[in-house]
């Protein structure tokens, strides 16, 4: 009963089982079956098993069915892809294929889709459109066949070959039997996303196929009619199937358009059974029906039929269908024929957003809304948001605050509204304002000058409260920073006044928000030279100067320096207010696709782009003239400091990165290099081709060839998941030194990578001198939710721009004695990490570049070698020679070249490999 | 679909296939994670929820949660009648089935599943056809063997 017991008794068991297994005595095929059946239910109890697979693969040579059936069972259960066994389980496949006994060949085929690896890819991928679309090939083996095959597609598209055959699956689209039409219409939809072309007659099949099951009566398809809903599954992969295609032909599309106002029909019905299962296969049909009238966009007529019909699914007493149409919505507000439609459901939406009891379908609803959003409902949709704001649950409040940015500045007639509206965020739902939205409020405020006084003002009332969230100061300081001057003429906000206000702040603020207040004082000193005294006074004190926080001492240290050295013209160049920032895609935008992945708000981008021209006030990003625009170093820090000669050194921009964010949507840093990344970098010394990273995700092949002083590299990024890469971005960093010594150039690649596919990056390479260190190849991408970010050596060394040069033993020695400068000669003895094979180690060397030169060394267990290493600059003539001593498994290696950084590098590189 | 988990209400996997390559870790991550969302779930909400980049369609019959794992554009309702069917056929073939059925019956739970669906997608929807294949493997098994091997197998069970 007690856990301890199960276990005591598992493990009882197991060691039972393994000396069966053991014993000398050979167990026949029942005996074998029966332990590894139990083994099985053993690891299905959630306890490891690692034993066992070879007797497990015996299994699936037997005659007998349910020995293999177990056999496979196991297999399909606990054989991971890269298993060793693998070969022997592909070789008992093959036989079971080749039986033509039709359960053998189910089971073989069930284990193929079942294991879907890629070895069983390139052993079967070639076989198996054969079974699928052979004429004696029994139905059921068919329906095996097409669906193991898609699995295989799925996980090694390149091994799947388009053939002959494809034409004869999309017949199978006629078959007699619904079942193979029902398997053969997944593995179509999935070749022809891919192969579009290949596959397009199969539209006009679909829909006659299609028509015939709408229009049967319920009881024609026998045993294919799920609960008087004639076959719901098929008729559902029709539909997606055609969701490949755009509208069809006029001949065709008049059937299609009949087959879906049928379905439009049949929901308005009365139910033939009350029966949940009748009315989910109905609806589940009906929804994907609408998904492609959706998709092809085309009929307003049925559009606005689909729209009316989710109307009244919103107000079902079924939450699922409540929660389905709210979703389906979503994409028919896209629709210019349906948006004006689906905004009349806009009460109801607003009515589910505050009585709906499950989350989930609360958060469709603010899904809907935001989809629905345009500028003749923003006002009421804001408001509704910002009202349930107070009381969403925590999981999805900040994709509220995200959503409800977006939309006050997309719609925005008066940025008085959008100022009030984001600052109402901060106060409703502080901990959820995320920088990017902080920031795009000070954006939208620096850009636009009619609204920076009201701005002003406005901050300056809300950080009356008593108790106000620190984002509320961060916004509140930097406005007040730039445009406190605007409402310095009120007495009740006099520069001490405001001064006063937000120093009363500071001591409850994070280190960040204090440093960003410091920046504040220092343009207060520039707006209001009233109040410089208090604050050089505020600087001076001991807890400014002397604070433990770096960043806050330093800011402190210089700014006090600056205001007291600068003459009042200097500071006002410096301090001056900050330039427009040119408009680039909105960071909140980036991060809500971020958090819903791309497909949910693309439909905004758009719109989003006209609107970035109004939002500047003007097409033209910042003027040249400013300061603080102009120079290079400012991008650090947002206040343009250290843009003028007399100014102390600006913080280094690690610290002052402070606001840099506002300009990139992912500040993400380069991560560090991937473990295991040494030893991939050391392989490739001596060869060009072959796999530089592999992780789950992701596996980076190279290919390079180089000549003289030039080289191209083929960077292969293959996609292992099925899922896509989003932002897959590979970037190429140099050190500053081996910038200048290392010319790299190369495109960008489409930040999209589907599942299983793989991209190709050329990179050309230029050697213009001698480097050591190499560049980084750091690849930042998405995959599902979460962020990916890996780094990697990449194996372009200086030894990849040798030409060999032979020559005779007394050429070489000459040369050898001219190089006889200390500095020339590098020299290692180092312990042999490989066995010591006299033909590995020519390999080795010519592979490393250069010449190996036979005959030359008086001693025949040496090797010597000789070659130019070629940059732009210069040629390096090279020799070296390699000692080996076997007895101490010892090398010593002698590089002489005409140059000693290129001995020493030459030196380290062939160090490390042997 | 991804993968289907079948869990009791005590969240004790009962049955598990995965139609997308992972690691063993991965798989009892995910499952974890899975089954506490769920069984977290108040018994009037909906049978959907967002889950990373995928949907979960589950229902729960009697003290056993059915739980699938699909893409973003495939259809949930018709998920939903994918376990209905299975339970179906479940049932039929046990005659009512129970949660002791799966546990010790195992091989036969994956074989029907096997039957209606392949790599994810369904293979065949008939409840004739599935039943019929599952029986004929029956039939070629009772032919071979004379002596039914799950008595000792059971036995073995009952102990815990």
């Amino acid at each position: 009963k007690s856990k301890e017991a199960e276990i005591k008794r598992i493990n009882k068991e197991l060691a039972n089982i393994r000396s069966k297994f053991k014993g000398d005595k050979a167990l026949d095929g029942y005996s074998k079956k029966k332990y590894v059946c139990k083994l099985l239910f053993i690891f299905l109890l959630g306890h490891d098993i690692d034993f066992g697979h070879m007797e497990a693969v015996n299994l699936l040579s037997s005659n007998r069915y349910t020995e293999k059936q177990i056999g496979y069972l196991f297999i399909s259960v606990l054989v991971n892809s890269n298993s060793e066994l693998i070969r022997l389980i592909n070789n008992a496949i093959k036989n079971d294929l080749a039986s033509r006994n039709p359960t053998f060949m189910g089971l073989a085929l069930h284990c193929i889709a079942n294991v879907g690896s890629r070895e069983m890819a390139e052993a079967f991928a070639g076989e198996i459109p054969k079974i699928l679309v052979a004429g004696d090939t029994m139905d059921s083996v068919k329906q095996s066949a097409a669906l193991c095959l898609l699995r295989l597609y799925r996980t090694s598209p390149d091994l799947v070959p388009m053939g002959d055959w494809t034409s004869r699956v999309v017949h199978l689209l006629n078959d007699q039997h619904l079942g193979v039409v029902t398997a053969a219409t997944s593995l179509i939809s999935t070749l022809a996303q891919k192969n579009p072309e290949e596959f397009k007659t199969s539209v006009s099949l679909a829909v006659s196929r299609l028509s015939r099951i709408v229009t049967s009566a319920s009881t024609d398809l026998q045993d294919y009619t799920y609960y008087f809903v004639p076959a719901p599954w098929l008729s559902v992969k029709l539909l997606r199937l055609l969701q490949c295609y755009p509208p069809p032909d006029p001949a065709v599309r008049g059937r299609l358009t009949e087959c879906l106002e049928t379905i439009l029909n049949k929901a308005q019905e009365p139910p033939k059974s009350k029966k949940v299962q009748h009315s989910n296969a109905k609806n589940a049909v009906l929804f994907e029906a609408i998904s492609l009238i959706i998709h092809h966009d085309s009929e307003p007529n049925l559009l606005v039929r689909a729209c009316n019909q989710l109307g009244q699914f919103l107000q079902h007493r079924e939450t699922n269908l409540r929660y389905l149409a709210l979703e389906s919505m979503c994409t028919l507000a896209s629709s210019e024929f349906s948006h004006e439609a689906v905004k009349t459901h806009i009460e109801t939406v607003i009515n589910a957003l505050k009585t709906e009891r499950d989350v989930s379908v609360r958060q469709r609803a603010v899904d809907l809304l935001y989809a629905m959003c345009d500028r003749s409902n923003a006002q009421q949709i804001v408001a509704e948001m910002l009202s349930y704001l107070e009381t969403a649950d925590y999981s999805i409040r900040e994709e509220i605050v995200l959503k409800v940015a977006i939309l006050a500045e997309k719609y925005a007639v008066d940025y008085t509204w959008y100022v009030d509206t984001i600052l109402n965020l901060i106060r409703i739902a502080g901990d959820y304002v995320s920088e990017e939205v902080w920031y795009r409020v000070i954006q939208i405020v620096i850009n636009r000058d009619d609204v920076q006084g009201y701005a002003a003002k406005t901050v300056f009332e809300a950080l009356q409260a008593p108790a106000c969230h620190e984002n509320l100061v961060k916004v509140g300081g930097y406005i007040l920073g730039e445009f406190g001057n605007l409402i310095a003429g009120d007495p009740r906000s006099s520069p001490l006044i405001q001064f006063d206000l937000l120093h009363s702040k500071f001591h409850l603020c994070s280190v960040p928000t204090r440093a960003l207040l410091l920046s504040t004082y220092i343009k207060f000193v520039n707006l209001f030279p009233e109040v410089k005294t208090t604050i050089q006074d505020v600087l001076r004190s001991d807890s400014q100067l002397k604070n433990a926080d770096v960043e806050l001492q330093q800011r402190a240290v210089e700014y006090l320096r600056l205001s007291t050295v600068a003459s009042t013209d200097i500071l006002a160049t410096v301090l001056e207010e900050m330039p427009p920032f040119p408009e680039r895609e909105s960071s909140i935008l980036a991060k809500l696709k971020k958090k819903k992945g791309p497909s949910t708000v693309t439909d905004l981008e758009e719109t989003k782009r006209e609107r970035s021209a109004d939002v500047n006030g003007g097409p033209e990003p910042a003027p040249a003239s400013t300061s603080a625009a102009s120079t290079p170093s400012p991008s650090a820090d947002l206040l343009g400091l250290g843009a003028t000669p007399p100014a102390p050194a600006a913080p280094p921009p690690s610290s002052g990165g402070l606001l840099v964010d506002v300009f990139s949507d992912s500040a993400s840093s380069v991560a560090p290099l991937a473990p295991g990344s040494e030893d991939n970098f050391a392989r490739f010394v001596c060869k060009n081709n072959g796999v530089l990273f592999e992780n789950q995700l992701l596996q980076i092949g190279l290919k390079s060839e180089f000549r003289q002083n030039l080289g191209r590299m083929f960077i292969f990024y293959g996609n292992k998941t099925s899922t896509q890469f989003l932002n897959f971005t590979p970037t190429l960093i140099c050190a500053d030194d081996l910038q200048s010594n290392l010319n790299l150039q190369t495109k960008p690649v489409d930040p999209t990578v589907d599942g299983g596919a793989q991209v190709q990056q050329v990179v050309n390479i230029e050697c213009v001198s001698d480097f050591t260190e190499a560049p980084v190849l750091n690849i930042q991408f998405r995959y599902g939710g979460t962020f990916q970010n890996v780094s990697v050596k990449l194996p372009i060394t200086l030894n990849k721009f040798f030409q060999p040069t032979e020559m005779a033993s007394q050429d070489f020695f000459q040369r050898w004695k001219q190089l006889s400068n200390p500095q020339q000669e590098v020299q290692n003895i180092f312990k042999a990490k490989h066995p010591m094979d006299t033909e590995i180690t020519k390999a080795k060397i010519i592979g490393f570049g250069s010449a190996l030169l036979e005959e030359v060394d008086p001693n025949p267990a040496n090797f010597v070698g000789a070659g130019i290493i070629h940059t732009r600059n210069t040629q390096i003539g090279c020799l070296l020679r390699l000692e080996p001593n076997l007895q101490a498994q010892m090398y010593r290696l002698t590089l002489r070249t005409s140059k000693d950084t290129v001995s020493q590098r030459l030196c380290e590189l062939l160090s490390e490999q042997f | 679909m991804q993968f289907m988990l079948l869990f009791s209400r005590q969240g004790k996997l009962r049955l598990q296939k995965w139609y997308v390559p992972l690691s063993d870790k991965e798989k009892k991550k995910i499952t974890r994670e899975l089954v506490q969302t769920v069984l977290a779930r108040k018994p009037k909400m909906c049978s959907f929820l967002e889950w990373r980049d995928l949907k979960i369609v589950y229902k729960r019959y009697a003290s056993l949660y059915f739980c699938c794992a699909i893409e973003d554009q495939d259809n949930e309702l018709i998920t939903l009648e994918i376990i209905h069917r299975y339970v179906e056929l479940l049932d039929k073939y046990f005659g009512s089935v129970c949660e002791l059925d799966i546990i010790f019956n195992f091989e036969k739970a994956y074989f029907i599943l096997d039957e209606f669906l392949l790599g994810g997608e369904v293979q065949e929807t008939s409840k004739k056809n599935v039943l019929k294949a599952i029986e004929q493997a029956d039939l070629l098994q009772e032919k071979t063997e004379t002596m039914y091997h799950s008595k000792s197998f059971i036995g073995c069970k009952k102990a815990y």
